[in-house]
């Protein structure tokens, strides 16, 4: 199996074959890891649903006018949204088959995730010191439960991502690798997806 | 190798398609912020572009950063993701018309 594996940088007149072969089997991991997204897509939805349903229930706490932060929920998203595009810079160095360029984008990536993760983790602990917890009200407890799996979503992708930075500094820009970082990028392009409906549904129409 | 790597590019995108994508992105984000920071518009009003604006731009995130497209590569990926979104729609409106109509129609008797 393991002559199968060729670096992007060599070996493509011999071995081209075997990565034909290996790029049918990986665009099919891809699309596997795709029906999985949409399945994800279907849990947040009832989560989104769920907090639709509780959003008023403040029971005598406060509403979201009362804690949200915009310009504190935009640089969030401008967190996410400059790692979406350096990690498609990322994929974009993989296929030119730039080892080095891949790692750099890789690491901004991270860098822009886990800034984003660490203004989550303030936002959250700044509101239950102030008595703002998810036991406060329905309203509080679908927000954090939203937020919160968001959240665990993009700290579950840095954890890949370290993973894999870790895989190409070890085995390069290996078919494998290949493969693995498609999945990653549908994942985190799909988080930034649903951190729009975030901050549309939970921060914007809950400060209007 | 010309040929496998034209074939990538419909899949993966391009420097010019990940730019275009942020660059609408960043529009599509600052605008219904202002919109709300600032309130300038009818509320109602506001709601409608914020949410116009929301679905727009996880349609250019489709487009741009996830590369969903018309070719035959992406009809499975498309078809999943068409599926999904009706059940996201039943879903989630299903849900909120019943749990409003059970907490008018409590709360009126």
């Amino acid at each position: 199996m393991s002559n199968l594996v060729t670096t992007a940088g060599h070996a493509h007149g011999t071995d081209h074959g075997h990565d034909d072969h290996h790029h049918d089997s990986g665009e099919m991991t891809v699309f596997g890891f795709w029906l999985y997204l949409m399945t994800d897509c279907i849990l947040f939805a009832s989560i989104f649903a769920a907090y639709a349903v509780l959003v008023n229930n403040v029971a005598g706490g406060p509403s979201g006018h009362d804690i949200f932060e915009l310009p504190y929920v935009l640089g969030e998203t401008a967190l996410l949204l400059f790692s979406s595009i350096t990690y498609g810079f990322a994929m974009l160095a993989f296929f030119r088959g730039n080892k080095k360029q891949v790692l750099g984008w890789l690491a901004l990536t991270f860098l822009f995730g886990a800034g984003f993760i660490g203004m989550e983790i303030n936002e959250f602990h700044m509101l239950i010191s102030e008595g703002y917890g998810p036991n406060r009200s329905g309203f509080l407890s679908g927000f954090f439960t939203l937020v919160g799996t968001h959240g665990l979503h993009v700290t579950s992708g840095l954890i890949w991502m370290a993973i894999m930075m870790y895989q190409v500094q070890k085995n390069g820009l290996t078919a494998t690798n290949k493969t693995r970082l498609s999945c990653l990028s549908l994942f985190w392009h799909f988080l930034d997806v649903v951190w729009i409906c975030v901050f549309t549904v939970v921060y914007l129409m809950g400060t209007m | 190798m010309a040929n496998a790597h034209s074939h990538d590019d419909a899949g993966h995108g391009s420097v010019k398609s990940y730019v275009i994508g942020f660059v609408l992105s960043v529009i599509l984000t600052l605008i219904p912020f202002g919109l709300v920071m600032y309130p300038s518009l009818p509320k109602s009003l506001t709601l409608w572009i914020v949410l116009a604006f929301a679905v727009i731009q996880v349609l250019v995130h489709l487009v741009y950063f996830l590369h969903l497209d018309r070719s035959a590569a992406q009809r499975n990926n498309v078809i999943a993701f068409v599926f999904a979104a009706i059940v996201i729609v039943l879903l989630v409106g299903l849900s909120l018309w019943i749990m409003f109509s059970i907490h008018t129609n409590m709360m009126a008797k």
